[in-house]
């Protein structure tokens, strides 16, 4: 299992976590999915919608905020195949209120951001029982596509 | 029949599909009209208490049916029910100690 984000989306996924940090940030990945690949072509930030004195440590995408990311995705002959969202100074693996909500086939990409700097990204997927998550690779080093139209 | 918008991560489980059609008459109905026509789906969409999962939001047109009459929100025709999901998520919960 592997999930192609070149260089550039990768950087923007941990950018938006350095801005946003100490709070959470968050957003979906744009992309294509098929038998043999699933490969990101952009991203679509959103606000994190949880109350300031949650954002620390907690993320919420509103279902309008969805309605919009599906829209974006649509826009651009792709789909949303899965979400991002940081994790201010805590490891990039998911945590057990990351399974609890997690929804099946997403790709949910993980950053760890450590005062302020992203230091690393890993990729999940909630296996299919909701026992857990199964990481999958994360190729960077592709060929990329411009910027999508948002 | 109504029309039952699929959104992508769920897509798996319905053959692709985007959206099908359905015969039930009230929400209720439509949702476990699904999950029997794609039993796969049941896991992901009703927890082990036999409510719907906290992520899972059903709108129809487009109002949340929490502000109609909920799964006996009758469904016409003309109808569109969505599920829409909250996406939520975070590194750990203050009562965990700070631990992962």
């Amino acid at each position: 299992m592997q999930i192609q984000i070149g260089a550039r989306i990768l950087a923007q996924i941990q950018k938006n976590g350095e801005d946003t940090y100490p709070e959470e940030g968050a957003g979906f990945i744009l992309g294509i999915d098929s038998v043999k690949k699933r490969i990101a072509h952009g991203i679509f930030q959103v606000q994190n919608s949880k109350a300031s004195s949650e954002r620390h440590n907690r993320y919420l995408i509103t279902p309008q905020d969805f309605l919009q990311g599906e829209l974006a995705a649509e826009k651009n002959e792709l789909e949303v195949i899965g979400v991002y969202h940081s994790h201010p100074d805590h490891p990039d693996q998911p945590s057990e209120f990351d399974k609890e909500w997690a929804m099946p086939w997403f790709s949910y990409v993980i950053t760890s951001v450590e005062n302020g700097v992203a230091i690393s990204s890993r990729s999940w997927r909630l296996l299919d029982d909701r026992s857990g998550f199964k990481e999958e690779k994360i190729i960077s080093n592709v060929k990329e596509i411009g910027e999508l139209k948002i | 029949m109504t029309i039952l918008k699929i959104p992508s991560p769920l897509r798996a489980f319905t053959e692709g599909a985007k959206q099908i059609e359905i015969e039930g008459k009230d929400v209720g109905e439509a949702i476990e009209e699904l999950v029997s026509t794609y039993p796969a789906l049941k896991n992901h969409l009703i927890g082990e208490d036999g409510e719907l999962r906290q992520f899972v939001n059903l709108f129809v047109n487009s109002e949340d049916v929490r502000y109609l009459d909920g799964n006996k929100t009758i469904l016409r025709k003309e109808d569109q029910l969505m599920i829409i999901p909250s996406i939520a998520g975070g590194s750990y919960a203050d009562d965990e100690n700070n631990e992962k």
